[in-house]
């Protein structure tokens, strides 16, 4: 029986190629009981190969799989204990609502009437109560998927798998889904993985992400440590947006970009070597602050274009004595009217130095 | 827990059900390879063997070079096909033209007589047209408006073929021009382009690999055809009745197999050239495409429909004719209605067992055809193991396509009839017609269902794994009714032509299991026309009457199974 302290699911040095191409290098991840960890990466980059070998789907290459302890590296996806939701949701077209979600159950000699209670448990708990007598053609993507997610869940599987299971839905509903499947996974407390391209469902659903480029794994972490604190400068540039400023290191946290001398967190770097700076718009300060003469890494510059994106604008700024690197800066709309920030105006602001990431201009 | 003591029973579970997978394909590869690959091959080692079996190498090649008669027979089949396309394609082209893209009124009742022809035997053409144009036929002064003396010859088999071969490039042409962006002539209506340069540079471009894959099919039938040449020829020789002359008449298998590769080649080509077109249509159009919607034009429509009126008239003329040859008691001199040519005229041939017998063996190609056919592209498609066996078989089912259903044919009666084959007791019996005509119509049938079932979701039987349903629960309860319709195609599509061919079991049919399109054809040997119409119109009766059955089937099945197929509007 799964306890505690043994991982749902440990991935150890499972590698594939397909002929010269290696689609994973040997890759090691232990997945807790209970948690939801989210691959997230560029289309090509191996989330789905790694999902699809946990399924069973592929076969590794080479590489060891322990599912609450008990090696599956080699078992049939039918000798697997999971449920999975793909991105065409794969619904059976000519079996209604119900007859899908039973389909699992059918096989394991229930009676009749336990087998409708758990379907209408599901339905319930996926609120679709009167969808049962319906086909899944009668749906809307949004019901479709949570069918989908209904039948996955029937069997009380230990492992969850989710393909790319919102991307083929409207925004809207996309994000009210993410809360959904949110609050169903901790309700039910069941290890789930999800394999996603958008960044932000992966920040916004997972107890932990996966980052990964390439065939490999680039970060591990929670959403916050894995935003905050990128290990690379792929995951930096993977979530969210990044500001790249080529920069000398003078030393003890000393960084020049153009004339300007920035104070930064970050130290282990040789004096004169070349480096990137890696910082967030929004890791700056304000005049709100405070009085941005009492800061370091002060700056100001003239804003050349503004990009309006609902309740906050990024400004495009050229700062003075950069020598021509331009910087995103962050506004709230409220700070855009406070300030009338606009093409041509010029704005003080301070860095942020401790949240600036510092890597080799060659790591990229 | 004890893992390895867990596992044990679900892992010999997943064997079995792997062994099933792997299983079902060996032997398929097996049966493709004992009913196609080796009757085939039988034909090139024949091609060696003098008429006693002794090895003589090339020898027979030789001879049959030397044959001047042969060489004429050659380039009378190149003839034939020649003229057969540039008649058939055009008219079929300029129809499926009218019917996708002009506003014609009752669409579907053109669509559908248009497609009378492959209802019948290709020798029921050769027949119509024998009452229509021959020496005491009703319309043949009018040969002499066009030049020509006589019906008998080239102009006769030409024309019979024409009607044989029009579905068949209509369909393709049809499907073609169904296909197209809307955009496109949006785009070209916004530069204001004529019609004339629309049709140039944008219909007839998209419809180009259409056109090519029509034109090779229509050649490859005409090549492979000998009734129609028998019956209406005169004395035009061509390579399928060479064939037919060496191994019905002489029982010179030798020379009938080396004319047998001689026909191959032609068709062969065909095959490759029309392979490669296919293999460049499928880029032809994006997923964002807009479907084309025809606009009223009202003289080209006037046009389109008068052509296309007529087209139909010619078709219900030539199966008419034939019908009404059938009830006559002696053409031209006695027109009085009679049925005795049903009766006593088929009785009197001895053939009497020949219509039942087809009805007998057109219903097993049904069946067993299609469970084979949707069972095996089933089995390539979804499942999983015996790799290596799995691009023979792809390329395997492909071949019958290539392979002229005489040259088949002559490939299962060598095959059958070697004294060393352990299968000979199929000499002469109702499993060799079935299996060999199952093998001669496999290809399309094959890629109806390949279509069908790479159409649904390729998740299905991943789905069913992690419920642990066994792949063949959601074969039953999924893969089947939702490919329904495309099951019924195919064991329509295996009823049609096993009544109607004659090709392949000419060689096969034994006194008991003579079926009815061949008997058509020793009835106009022995000059029994009106028997051979009434046989000939029955063949078409019975066709038709199945045709509207697997329609009505069908459309009850699909009511009472698919009821999901309503909602799938959006």
């Amino acid at each position: 029986m799964p306890t505690a302290n043994i991982d749902a699911l440990r991935i150890e040095g499972v590698h594939k190629s397909f002929g010269d191409f290696v689609a994973l290098h040997a890759i090691d991840l232990s997945i807790r009981q209970g948690e939801l960890v989210c691959f997230v990466g560029p289309s090509g980059c191996g989330k789905t190969t790694l999902l699809r070998i946990i399924a069973g789907l592929e076969q590794q290459s080479g590489g060891r799989l322990l599912q609450d302890g008990r090696d599956i590296s080699n078992a049939a996806p039918a000798a697997r204990d999971y449920g999975i939701v793909f991105q065409s949701y794969a619904l059976f077209p000519n079996l209604t609502v119900a007859q899908n979600i039973a389909y699992g159950l059918v096989n394991r000699r229930k009676g009749r009437a336990e087998m409708d209670a758990r379907v209408k448990e599901l339905l319930m708990l996926v609120g679709l109560p009167d969808a049962g007598p319906k086909y899944p053609a009668q749906c809307s993507g949004g019901q479709q998927q949570r069918i989908a997610f209904a039948r996955a869940l029937a069997t009380k599987p230990g492992l969850l798998l989710l393909d790319e299971p919102l991307s083929a839905l409207d925004a809207k509903v996309r994000e009210r889904l993410r809360g959904e499947i949110r609050s169903l996974q901790r309700k039910l407390g069941v290890t789930t993985i999800m394999v996603t391209h958008d960044q932000e469902e992966a920040l916004s659903m997972s107890d932990r992400v996966v980052v990964m480029n390439h065939g490999r794994i680039e970060q591990v972490g929670t959403p916050l440590e894995v935003y905050e604190r990128p290990a690379t400068p792929f995951v930096a540039d993977f979530l969210g947006k990044v500001n790249v400023l080529n920069a000398v290191c003078l030393g003890e946290g000393r960084y020049r970009v153009g004339s300007v001398e920035l104070s930064v967190q970050a130290n282990g770097i040789d004096p004169g070597a070349q480096v990137r700076l890696y910082l967030r718009p929004e890791d700056r300060y304000l005049p709100d602050t405070g009085d941005l003469q009492a800061l370091p890494n002060q700056l100001s510059g003239v804003v050349r274009s503004i990009d309006f994106l609902g309740t906050y604008c990024l400004a495009e700024v050229e700062v003075d004595r950069f020598e021509g690197q331009r910087l995103l800066v962050y506004y709230s709309l409220n700070q855009v009217h406070q300030y009338a920030i606009r093409a041509g105006s010029v704005v003080p602001f301070a860095l942020r130095g401790e949240r600036v990431r510092v890597f080799a201009a060659a790591d990229r | 827990m004890d893992a390895s003591a867990s596992l044990a029973p679900q892992r010999s579970g997943w064997l079995s059900e792997g062994l099933v997978a792997r299983g079902g394909i060996v032997l398929l590869a097996l049966a493709l390879f004992v009913f196609l690959t080796v009757p085939l091959a039988t034909i090139l080692v024949r091609a060696l063997e003098a008429r006693d079996g002794r090895f003589v190498g090339l020898a027979n090649f030789v001879q049959i070079a030397q044959m001047p008669s042969l060489l004429r027979a050659l380039t009378d089949t190149l003839r034939f096909a020649l003229g057969t396309t540039l008649i058939t394609v055009p008219a079929a082209f300029a129809f499926a033209y009218a019917i996708q893209r002009c506003c014609l009124p009752c669409k579907g009742l053109w669509r559908g007589i248009a497609m009378v022809p492959i209802l019948a035997p290709s020798l029921l053409a050769a027949i119509a047209f024998l009452y229509l144009f021959g020496n005491q036929g009703v319309f043949k002064g009018v040969l002499g408006w066009f030049g020509l003396s006589s019906i008998y010859g080239m102009p006769g088999m030409v024309l019979a073929m024409s009607f044989a071969s029009f579905p068949h490039a209509l369909m393709i042409l049809l499907a073609a021009l169904a296909l197209s962006d809307a955009r496109l002539y949006e785009a070209a209506d916004s530069m204001a382009t004529s019609q004339w340069r629309k049709f140039l540079t944008i219909t007839l471009p998209g419809a180009k690999y259409g056109l090519i894959s029509a034109a090779m099919v229509v050649f490859t039938m005409a090549v492979s055809e000998f009734g129609v040449p028998k019956v209406i020829g005169g004395n035009t020789n061509v390579l399928a009745l060479e064939i037919y002359k060496q191994v019905v008449g002489q029982q010179n298998f030798s020379l009938g197999a080396v004319v047998s590769i001689l026909l191959l080649l032609p068709a062969l080509a065909a095959f490759a050239i029309d392979r490669a077109v296919r293999g460049k249509q499928s880029a032809m159009l994006g997923a964002r495409a807009v479907p084309y919607q025809p606009r009223r034009a009202p003289l080209r429509d006037r046009l389109m429909l008068l052509y296309v009126v007529l087209v139909c008239a010619a078709m219900l003329l030539v199966v008419a004719m034939a019908a009404f040859g059938s009830l006559v008691t002696f053409w031209p001199y006695n027109l009085t209605l009679t049925l005795r040519h049903y009766t006593y005229g088929i009785e009197e041939a001895g053939i009497d067992k020949a219509y039942q017998n087809s009805v007998v063996m057109a219903t097993w190609c049904a069946l067993l055809g299609t469970v084979v056919t949707f069972g095996g592209a089933y089995w390539l498609e979804k499942t999983r193991g015996a790799d290596r066996l799995r691009p023979w078989i792809q390329l395997q089912a492909m071949v019958p396509m290539a392979v002229p259903g005489m040259v088949l044919g002559i490939g299962y009666v060598m095959f059958v009839n070697h004294p060393a084959n352990p299968l000979n007791w199929l000499y002469g019996t109702m499993a060799v017609l079935v299996i060999s005509t199952i093998v001669h119509f496999y290809s399309s049938s094959h890629l109806t269902a390949l279509t069908a079932l790479k159409s649904l979701d390729g998740e299905f039987e991943a789905v069913s794994a992690s419920l642990k349903v066994p792949f063949y629960v959601t074969f039953w309860r999924v893969t089947v009714p939702v490919c329904l319709p495309a099951v019924t195609d195919i064991a329509r599509y295996y009823f049609v032509n096993a009544m109607t061919t004659i090709s392949c079991v000419v060689f096969l049919y034994s006194p008991k299991t003579q079926v009815a399109a061949v008997s058509i054809l020793q009835l106009d040997e022995a000059g029994a026309l009106g028997p051979a119409a009434a046989m000939a119109t029955l063949i078409v009766l019975t066709s038709a009457f199945v045709s509207a059955l697997f329609f009505l089937a069908e459309a009850v099945l699909v009511r009472r199974t698919q009821g999901w197929r309503r909602g799938q509007s959006n």
